[in-house]
C-alpha cells in the first residue's frame, strides 16, 4: 500500500526534478567555468569534468582576480547602502497606497488603479533625463537619496499592483468587523493587514532588492561611475575590458554578485508558508 | 553616539561630489588594464600640477550616460567620445568646447586634426590610434603550407583558393560583438571600398553623398561576400563567421593544427592573441602584412581608428590637461602600456612595447593615403546601426539589393535630421 | 467599506513618486514624440508614422507579439505547475530556490551563460556549447542557435526570458497558493473529489486574481523585454523588440523624437490590458 502510494507519486517526482535540472545546468555551467581556466573556457565545454574528469583543470585565478580587485568591499558596502533604503521606502509607501486602494473608498480609485498598472509599462530609460535636470536643480544629482528616491519611483507601481491584489483578497469580514469594533484604519493597516500580509511583502521585498542589487544604469546616472560610490554591478562590469576581452572573469564576478540575493531569498523563504491567513482567520 | 550616526549618514549621503577647487572630472569608456593605463596617464599629470582628475569610468554604457548627463545639464568637464560622429552630435547639441586656441596641434598629424573638426573649429584632440588594415598570420602555419604574406588581391585570393583546396580553412573571421555586433565586417568593406573606389569617393560615401546602391559600395560588400560567403573559406562557414566573437576568432589560427590561416583585423587584436596563447613568442610567432591592394591605381591605403578626447567646459584645468593629452609625454606612456599607436609625431619608437606595434606605427606614419573608420564617421543610426546589422544581414544569405536598400533607407532618415 | 477622507495620507507619498518619476516624463514624453531628433522642430505626426512603418519597427511588432505569446504562456504555466506541485514535496525550498536563482543573476551575467549555452564552433572542433554538443553527440550539425531566423533565435531568446522569470511566477503564486486554507483543500479531498477536480474547482478559482496578476504584469513587463535582446543579439537577424529600438534610438542614434513615439506606442499596447483590469477590479468589488 505504502510502496504503492509511493510510486503513484514517481511521476510528480520526475518532473519536479527534471525542471529544477534544466534551471540549474546553465547556472551550474557557469559555476562550473568560473573556476576554469581562459584557456580551457574556449577549448572544451565545462562538462569536461564529467565527462574526462582527468582532463579537467582548475583555478582560483578567476575568484581572485575579482575579489582582491581594490574597491570591492566599497562596492559591497555601496551596494548595501543603495538597495537596503530603497527597498524599505519603496515597500513602505507601496503598501500605504495599496491598503488605500484595496480598503477604502474613495472617488477617482478605479482610475488611479489603471493608471498604476499603466504606469508599470512606462520604460524608466526615458524617465532618466527630465528627472535628472530636476535634480540638477535640487541638488540631487550624485547623491545616495537621490538614488533612493529614483528606484523607489521607478519600482513603485509594480509593487502597489502586486501588494492591492495580495490586500484586495482578503477576507472582507475580517475588515468590517475590525471597523465595527471601533479600530481606525491606522489599526486596521497595522494590526491586521500587515501581519496577514507578510508572505507577499517578503515577496514584494525579495523582487525590488534583487532589481535594485542588480541594477547597473539608474546608479551609473544618478551617482556616476566614481569610485567611492561605484556599486557592484559597476565594479564587475568594469572587469570586462572595452572591446569585452576578460569575460572568463565575469564568471566568478556573477558568483560573487549572486552571493548577498541569493542569501536573502533563502532568509526571507521562511515566510512563505501556509497557514498565515488560515490561523488569523480561526482567531 | 546616535549623533554621529547621524552624522555619517548625512556624509554618505550628500558627501557625492563635492569637489575641491582644481580639480576636473573625465568619463572614459575604458575598463581593466585600459582604465589601468589611462590611471597612470592621469598620475602624472597630477604629480606635476597639483590638479586633482576624478576619472569616471562608465564601461560601455557610456554613450547611454553621457547623453543622459549632458541633456540634463551636468557633463563631466571632459570625456572621451565614443567616436568622432557621436562628437559632431554633441557640437551641433552645442555642448563641446574648441581646443585649438590652446593646444599645440602641430605635433599631430594633419588628417587626424582634420578628423576632429567641425566647421571652422577643432572640437576634440586624439591620444591614439588603432591600424586597421592588417592581415595577421602565423608565420610557421603559412610558409609550411608553402605560401607567403600577399601583395595584391589575386595572390589574397590564391592563398584562399589554395587552402580551400587542400581541405584547410583560409580564413578566422569573427563578426560576434555583443550589442555592437556587425562592426568587423564593416571594416572589411570600408578597407576593400578604399582600394576599390578611392579615398574621394569613400568620402562621399561617409557623407552620404553617393547613395548605399550606389555600384561601388555594392561591389565592395560583393568582393567581402566572396570571401565570407563561402563556406569553404572561413572557419566555421557562414554560422561560423556571424557567431563566434570576433576576440575569439583568430586563436585558431595558431591551434596545432592550425584551424584557419588568415585573419584581418586592427592592432589591438594581439592582446587577444597574447591571451588565448600565452606560449607564444609574439615577435617569432606572431605577424601581420598589410592588406593588399586591389584596384592599382589606388595603391594600399590604410584604414584605421583612435581613441578621441572632448572638453564640455573651458577652464584653465580643463585646457592644462587637453594640452597634456596631446603632449608625447602623456601619450608615451599611454601608447606604452597598451600597446597603441601614439598620434603626436614626437612619441619615441622604442616606447612601444614589442616590435609587432612598432612595426604598425612605422606603417602609418608612412601612410600615403590614411582614412578614419567610415562607420564612426557615419551618424550613428547608419554606422552604430543599420551598417552593422546590414552586414550581418548581408553574411547570414539575406539578398545584397534588400540590405543596401535597408541601409539607405535609415540613411536617408538618419543625415535628413 | 467606511468612507473617509484619511486615504489622501496613505496615497500621497505614493502620488508624489508616481507623479515625479512617471507621470510627468511621460507628459514629456508625448510631447517630445512630435519633434524632431533634436526636440527643436515641430514635425507632427512624422515619428509615429516611421514607427508604424520603418521595417525594423514592424520586425519588432511581430517579435514582441511572440514574446507575449510564448512567453507569457510557459511562464506563468509553468509557475502555477510548480507552485501547486512543489506544495506536496519535502524538497519544496531547493527546487524553488534553484527555480528561482537566475532571479538573482545580473543580466550581464545571464548573458554570459547563455552565450555558452548556445555557442557555436564548427562540426572539426570541440563544441564549447551544452545545447550543440548534445546536438553533435546525437549525430547533427551544429545550430547558430542565435542566428538561424525567424524561429529558432527568437525562440531562443525567449527561453532566456522564461528560464529568468519563472522563477517570479513561482514565487508570486506559491505564495497565493499558500493562501488557501487547508481545511478547504482537505474538505474537497474528503468528499472524493479527484486532485484533478480539485485543481480546477477550487485551487484555480481561488487563485483567479493572482493568475489575472501575474499574467498582466508578464505581459506588461515583456513589452518592454529589453535586456536579453540587448545583450544577445542587439536586434540582429531580426530579433528586434520595440524597447530595443526605443534604447537604440534614444541614447545611441540621439533621435529623441521618435524614440519617445516608440515609447509612447508602448504605453498605447498597454491599454487593452489596463481595460481588462478594469473588469476585473469592478468584478471583485462587487463579490464583497
Amino acid at each position: 500500500m505504502r510502496w504503492r502510494r509511493r510510486l503513484s507519486r514517481l511521476p510528480l517526482h520526475l518532473f519536479l526534478l527534471t525542471v529544477a535540472l534544466v534551471w540549474l545546468i546553465p547556472t551550474l555551467g557557469l559555476f562550473v567555468s568560473s573556476f576554469r581556466p581562459k584557456q580551457d573556457l574556449y577549448s572544451s565545454g565545462w562538462w569536461t569534468l564529467i565527462t574526462h574528469p582527468s582532463q579537467a583543470r582548475f583555478t582560483l585565478e578567476n575568484y581572485r582576480r575579482v575579489l582582491l580587485r581594490e574597491g570591492m568591499g566599497r562596492a559591497f558596502l555601496n551596494s548595501f547602502i543603495i538597495t537596503v533604503p530603497t527597498t524599505i521606502l519603496t515597500l513602505g509607501v507601496a503598501a500605504l497606497a495599496a491598503y488605500a486602494l484595496a480598503w477604502m473608498e474613495f472617488r477617482g480609485r478605479q482610475l488611479l488603479l489603471v493608471l498604476v498598472v499603466g504606469l508599470i509599462v512606462v520604460p524608466l530609460q526615458l524617465s532618466l533625463i527630465p528627472i535628472l535636470r530636476i535634480y540638477q536643480t535640487l541638488g540631487l544629482n550624485g547623491t545616495f537619496l537621490g538614488v533612493w528616491l529614483a528606484h523607489t519611483g521607478f519600482g513603485l507601481p509594480f509593487m502597489i499592483y502586486l501588494l492591492r491584489n495580495f490586500f484586495a483578497a482578503l477576507p472582507s469580514e475580517l475588515f468590517e468587523s475590525a471597523f465595527i469594533d471601533g479600530a481606525s484604519h491606522f489599526t486596521a493597516f497595522t494590526r491586521l493587514l500587515l501581519p496577514l500580509s507578510v508572505p507577499v511583502l517578503a515577496s514584494a521585498a525579495v523582487f525590488q532588492f534583487l532589481w535594485v542589487w542588480n541594477d547597473l544604469l539608474v546608479a551609473l546616472v544618478f551617482l556616476g561611475g566614481y569610485e567611492q560610490v561605484a556599486p557592484l554591478p559597476l565594479k564587475l562590469a568594469l572587469l570586462v575590458g572595452s572591446r569585452g576581452q576578460d569575460w572568463h572573469l565575469l564568471t566568478a564576478a556573477a558568483f560573487v554578485s549572486m552571493i548577498v540575493p541569493m542569501g536573502v531569498f533563502l532568509s526571507l523563504q521562511r515566510y512563505f508558508v501556509r497557514g498565515i491567513l488560515a490561523g488569523a482567520l480561526k482567531g | 553616539m546616535r549623533k554621529y550616526a547621524l552624522l555619517a549618514v548625512a556624509v554618505l549621503v550628500l558627501g557625492g561630489m563635492a569637489f575641491a577647487k582644481g580639480s576636473i572630472s573625465i568619463m572614459v569608456v575604458w575598463s581593466g588594464t585600459e582604465l589601468e593605463a589611462f590611471q597612470k596617464v592621469v598620475g602624472a599629470f597630477e604629480d606635476k600640477t597639483g590638479i586633482d582628475v576624478k576619472v569616471e569610468s562608465v564601461g560601455r554604457d557610456l554613450p547611454t550616460v553621457l547623453v543622459t548627463r549632458f541633456e540634463a545639464g551636468n557633463p563631466p568637464d571632459l570625456a572621451a567620445m565614443p567616436n568622432p560622429g557621436q562628437m559632431a552630435e554633441f557640437v551641433a547639441r552645442g555642448g563641446l568646447v574648441p581646443v585649438e586656441g590652446f593646444v599645440d596641434l602641430s605635433q599631430h598629424p594633419k588628417a587626424f586634426v582634420d578628423l576632429a573638426t567641425v566647421g571652422d573649429h577643432v572640437y576634440g584632440i586624439f591620444i591614439s590610434a588603432d591600424l586597421k588594415s592588417l592581415v595577421w598570420y602565423n608565420p610557421d602555419a603559412l610558409y609550411a603550407e608553402g605560401l607567403a604574406p600577399a601583395d595584391s588581391w589575386d595572390e589574397l585570393m590564391y592563398i584562399t583558393e589554395t587552402l580551400a583546396s587542400r581541405g584547410k580553412v583560409p580564413w578566422a573571421i569573427g563578426l560576434e560583438s555583443g550589442a555592437a555586433s556587425g562592426w568587423p565586417g564593416t571594416d572589411w568593406i570600408e578597407d576593400i571600398m578604399l582600394r576599390t573606389a578611392g579615398p574621394e569617393l569613400y568620402d562621399k560615401w561617409v557623407a552620404h553623398e553617393i547613395p548605399w546602391t550606389h555600384p561601388a559600395v555594392k561591389r565592395a560588400f560583393e568582393l567581402f561576400g566572396a570571401i565570407v560567403r563561402n563556406e569553404d573559406y572561413v572557419y566555421g562557414g557562414t554560422t561560423g563567421a556571424l557567431s563566434i566573437n570576433f576576440g575569439d576568432s583568430p586563436a585558431v589560427l595558431w591551434d596545432e593544427p592550425p584551424g584557419a590561416y588568415l585573419h584581418r583585423q586592427a592592432t589591438f587584436i594581439k592582446s587577444f592573441i597574447a591571451n588565448a596563447h600565452p606560449e607564444l613568442d609574439l615577435d617569432r610567432d606572431v605577424a601581420f602584412f598589410v592588406f593588399p591592394p586591389i584596384d592599382p591605381k589606388w595603391g594600399t591605403p590604410l584604414l584605421g581608428a583612435g581613441d578621441l578626447i572632448s572638453a564640455f567646459r573651458d577652464t584653465p584645468e580643463v585646457e592644462a590637461f587637453l594640452k597634456y593629452l596631446a603632449s608625447a609625454e602623456a601619450q608615451s606612456i599611454w601608447c606604452g602600456a597598451l600597446g597603441k599607436l601614439a598620434i603626436n609625431v614626437n612619441v619615441d619608437p622604442s616606447i612601444y612595447p614589442d616590435a609587432l606595434t612598432a612595426q604598425a606605427a612605422e606603417i602609418l606614419k608612412g601612410a600615403k593615403i590614411f582614412r578614419f573608420d567610415a562607420s564612426d564617421l557615419m551618424p550613428a543610426a547608419v554606422g552604430s546601426g543599420a551598417f552593422w546589422t546590414g552586414v550581418l544581414d548581408y553574411v547570414s544569405g539575406v539578398d545584397l539589393d534588400t540590405v543596401l536598400e535597408n541601409i539607405e533607407s535609415a540613411a536617408q532618415e538618419a543625415y535628413g535630421g | 467599506m467606511r468612507k473617509t477622507r484619511v486615504h489622501w495620507l496613505y496615497l500621497a507619498p505614493a502620488l508624489f513618486f508616481l507623479t515625479m518619476y512617471l507621470i510627468y516624463p511621460s507628459i514629456r514624453t508625448i510631447i517630445l514624440s512630435f519633434y524632431g531628433p533634436r526636440s527643436q522642430n515641430f514635425v507632427g505626426f512624422h515619428n509615429y508614422i516611421t514607427a508604424f512603418t520603418s521595417p525594423s519597427m514592424l520586425v519588432a511588432f511581430r517579435n514582441n507579439l511572440l514574446w507575449v505569446l510564448v512567453f507569457t504562456f510557459f511562464n506563468v504555466g509553468l509557475g502555477l505547475v510548480l507552485a501547486v506541485l512543489l506544495d506536496r514535496v519535502r524538497y519544496e525550498v531547493l527546487v524553488k530556490s534553484i527555480v528561482f536563482l537566475p532571479m538573482a543573476i545580473s543580466y550581464v551575467a545571464a548573458g554570459v551563460i547563455w552565450k555558452f549555452m548556445y555557442a557555436y564552433r564548427p562540426t572539426y572542433a570541440a563544441q564549447i556549447g551544452l545545447l550543440n554538443a548534445i546536438v553533435v553527440a546525437l549525430g547533427g550539425k551544429p545550430i547558430g542557435w542565435l542566428i538561424e531566423r525567424p524561429w529558432i533565435n527568437n525562440l531562443a531568446l525567449i527561453a532566456v526570458g522564461v528560464w529568468v522569470w519563472t522563477g517570479f511566477c513561482t514565487v508570486v503564486i506559491s505564495a497565493a497558493y499558500k493562501g488557501i486554507p487547508k481545511e478547504m483543500l482537505e474538505a474537497a479531498r474528503i468528499d472524493g473529489a479527484n486532485e484533478w477536480q480539485v485543481f480546477w474547482r477550487i485551487t484555480i478559482p481561488y487563485l483567479k486574481s493572482t493568475l489575472a496578476m501575474v499574467t498582466t504584469t508578464m505581459i506588461v513587463f515583456v513589452l518592454k523585454v529589453f535586456d536579453i535582446v540587448y545583450i544577445m543579439t542587439n536586434g540582429a537577424y531580426d530579433t528586434e523588440v520595440i524597447a530595443n529600438r526605443m534604447y537604440k534610438e534614444m541614447f545611441l542614434y540621439q533621435n529623441y523624437g521618435l524614440a519617445s513615439a516608440i515609447a509612447v506606442v508602448l504605453f498605447v499596447l498597454i491599454v487593452p490590458f489596463s481595460l481588462i483590469n478594469i473588469r476585473r477590479f469592478r468584478a471583485q468589488e462587487a463579490v464583497r
